[in-house]
């Protein structure tokens, strides 16, 4: 590697700061004890509370899952705190007083948290460690009867809601990491469109962890009524610290008839040091049901930044005629690690399902795209289409696609198509000599290959994508 | 045919490079004193046997990053080319036609060709072109080499076969307008009609302001595109030079006797 290239690899994680901000935390571990004293902190309903301690008692039955193609040490699961929040000076009234060492930190990172700054026009709700420090432009989204608030809020406001619908898609027991979540979640977006309406802008969720030995375990529920549609983008950033970090997060989706839901991630979490030193656990349970006729749910995800990345957007596609989606972009640079992809389970009748991933390796990393596609036997006429691509990025990676066809109807129509590619030196001498530096030509590359994902991203998401991407592969090439 | 009065373009001496070692391991010394000076508007050869040494000539003038100058000079254009990185060698007008031009999936030829002629555009001090205007100019280029316009779209060489590759070398050689152009085995692998369309794109680009230096094994190229003069290149110097019939007598007699009175 030449050494202008190394040296660029070698930039620094720019969202790696640590907010100095007074954080009430409760002490590392888990058990019923600490699960009743977080449901009472957030002076939580009886019935979330009988939630998650069934979920606890389920999880306590439950084996880590070995079967990711990842490795690391087991974790201590009372070696994490499970609850951490900014010390409120007082009850928030308005934003305006937010405390300002927090909006500062949120300024740092691009997310700003006045309503009057905002420039781009996408409502925020920005989660801080465990709680949800602020959501914008609340009001104008009342106007139109969209709710859009930290989950917290939803509990106390719309109990009837998250009732309804909390574990209706990911069940509390579904699986090792959504029934940890389920037990100790403590913040997260909560988002409701009603029916016929159109949400007029872009919702996001800023996903910020700042304590040391904190984990976030956050749960985000979003349902799209009858004939509604949302737009719904999520970000993660978080400081550099030695010691890994678990992110175990639920986001549940729901469309009913004719709804249209599509949520895009630019995952850029701190992915440790280049010996793979720190950096986040991401352990992710997100799934989509396509509960009503004609409905759309749409994942597309650009995962940069975790040390570990498990993480299978899926769509379960019940409704007649509904659509799944998957778009993914995955990065693994350094020692990072990868296991991704998405599950598209057909129950519907006419249902259509598209996956389009492509897996960048670079440094010693090794990402593996994991896909099923499950066609049931009631779901005459299904259509898949899945296209894994990968990209490999010097001779020390590893790329793995590990993609699974279960078809239990014979008028399916499945078609799956994969390549591998490798860029190397000579690519970058070869658009060094027609006059082309190695920033401009990685970004060439990297934009060839992943512009099927990045025309699904909203624009400024694009925008940032490419700049993440390419800042991630500087040097990594040659 | 000898151009007393033109401008040197190029002048190189006693250069001497090695491929880099590896993990520790020495670097093995390829060119051991080369000297070459090449003014504008000539053509010239070099010949010689595999291990010669002239592919790592071509790919050392263009910076390659496997290999280390350990002395001599190379001035092109006044400029000591050794301080220039590979992509500000190509902005200040030297061109490598790839013996093995490398596939870039996912980057569509069009788009490459743009991002370097504007590149070059901007380094003369000159207006980039956008999509639109760019077509234009593509759409002629491209006759020179005889190609398909639906080439244009495809990812850079990727599914091309050995002879469209080449003719991509010289298609954007025929954008970039090089001052010196060096063809690094160009016509290795290429059928005869192949090979006529390739010589006959780099002649319609030759002028009284720019050069060639074609790297090859075979005389056949040169009944194409005529040297001024040719040079046998062994143990990584330049043994020999003489006129466009020096290979007539090479192809006759081989490399044997050269070599031996070397």
């Amino acid at each position: 590697m030449s050494t202008a290239l190394h040296n660029l690899v070698n930039q620094p994680y720019k969202h790696g700061f640590v907010t100095d901000i007074e954080t009430e935390v409760v002490p590392k571990g888990l058990s019923e004890a600490v699960i009743r004293l977080i449901s009472k902190k957030k002076s939580e309903p009886e019935w979330l509370l009988e939630f998650r301690l069934s979920a606890y008692r389920h999880w306590l039955t439950m084996e880590e899952p070995a079967w990711a193609n990842v490795s690391y040490p087991k974790i201590d699961f009372q070696d994490i705190i499970y609850f951490a929040q900014p010390k409120p000076k007082k009850q928030l009234a308005s934003m305006d007083e937010v405390d300002p060492e927090l909006r500062r930190t949120f300024e740092k990172l691009g997310v700003p948290l006045h309503e009057q700054k905002m420039m781009t026009g996408v409502a925020v709700d920005v989660i801080f460690d465990s709680v949800s420090v602020t959501t914008t432009y609340k009001a104008k989204l009342a106007e139109v009867g969209i709710i859009f608030c930290s989950f917290s809020e939803a509990v106390h406001e719309y109990p009837e809601l998250v009732k309804q619908y909390l574990g209706s898609v990911v069940p509390s027991g579904d699986n090792f990491y959504a029934a940890l979540n389920s037990a100790v979640f403590t913040d997260g977006s909560f988002c409701f469109i009603p029916k016929g309406t159109k949400c007029p802008m872009d919702l996001s969720t800023y996903f910020r962890i700042n304590t040391e030995g904190s984990g976030q375990f956050e749960r985000t529920l979003i349902i799209a009524e009858e004939g509604s549609s949302v737009c719904y983008l999520e970000g993660c950033t978080a400081p550099q610290f030695d010691t890994n970090q678990l992110h175990a997060a639920v986001v549940e989706l729901v469309a009913l008839d004719n709804a249209d839901i599509k949520y895009s991630t630019v995952q850029n979490w701190y992915a440790g040091d280049e010996n793979g030193k720190g950096g986040i656990f991401n352990f992710v349970t997100k799934r989509g049901l396509c509960k009503g006729v004609n409905s759309k749910i749409s994942w597309t995800q650009v995962e940069t930044g975790s040390a570990i990345t498990w993480k299978y957007p899926s769509c379960v596609l019940l409704g007649d005629n509904s659509i799944g989606e998957f778009y993914s972009v995955a990065l693994t640079n350094h020692m990072q690690q990868a296991d991704t992809g998405t599950k598209m389970i057909h129950v519907g009748k006419n249902t259509r399902s598209k996956i389009i991933a492509k897996g960048i390796s670079a440094g010693r990393s090794n990402n593996s795209y994991r896909g099923l596609v499950k066609v049931g036997s009631r779901a005459t006429g299904a259509r898949n289409y899945s296209q894994c691509d990968s990209m490999l990025i010097g001779d020390r990676c590893v790329a793995n696609t590990f993609p699974t066809i279960d078809v239990q109807n014979t008028t399916a129509t499945i078609e799956h198509e994969a390549s591998t590619s490798k860029i190397g030196e000579d690519q970058m001498f070869f658009f060094a000599q027609r006059g082309i530096g190695s920033e401009e030509a990685i970004s060439m590359i990297i934009n060839g290959f992943c512009k099927d994902v990045f025309v699904h991203l909203p624009m400024e998401f694009a925008v940032e994508a490419t700049k993440l991407l390419g800042l991630k592969l500087e040097g990594s090439v040659g | 045919m000898i151009n007393k009065g033109s401008k040197i373009l190029l002048e190189v001496k006693n250069l001497r490079a090695e491929i880099a070692g590896v993990a520790g391991v020495a670097g093995i010394e390829i060119l051991k004193g080369v000297d070459l000076t090449v003014r504008a508007g000539e053509v010239h050869a070099i010949m010689g046997i595999n291990g010669s040494g002239k592919s790592t000539f071509s790919k050392v003038l263009a910076g390659h990053p496997d290999y280390t100058v350990t002395g001599g000079k190379a001035v092109f254009e006044g400029k000591d080319l050794f301080s220039l990185a590979p992509e500000e060698r190509a902005r200040a007008g030297i061109f490598l036609a790839f013996q093995y031009p490398v596939e870039i999936p996912g980057v569509s030829n069009s788009a490459l060709l743009r991002l370097a002629y504007n590149t070059m555009q901007t380094e003369r001090g000159l207006e980039e072109l956008d999509p639109l205007e760019f077509d234009d100019l593509i759409q002629e280029k491209i006759k020179v080499v005889e190609m398909d316009p639906s080439f244009l779209g495809r990812s850079v060489n990727e599914g091309f076969s050995g002879g469209e590759k080449k003719r991509n070398e010289i298609l954007q050689m025929a954008v970039l307008e090089p001052k010196l152009a060096i063809l690094d085995e160009t016509d290795s692998g290429l059928d005869i009609d192949a090979l006529r369309i390739v010589a006959k794109g780099v002649n319609s680009l030759l002028s009284s302001d720019n050069a060639v230096v074609m790297v090859t094994h075979y005389q056949r190229l040169l009944n194409y595109i005529v040297p001024d003069y040719v040079h046998v290149m062994d143990g990584g110097r330049i043994v020999r030079t003489g006129g466009k019939e020096l290979a007539l007598e090479l192809e006759a007699r081989g490399y044997d006797w050269l070599r031996a009175a070397a």
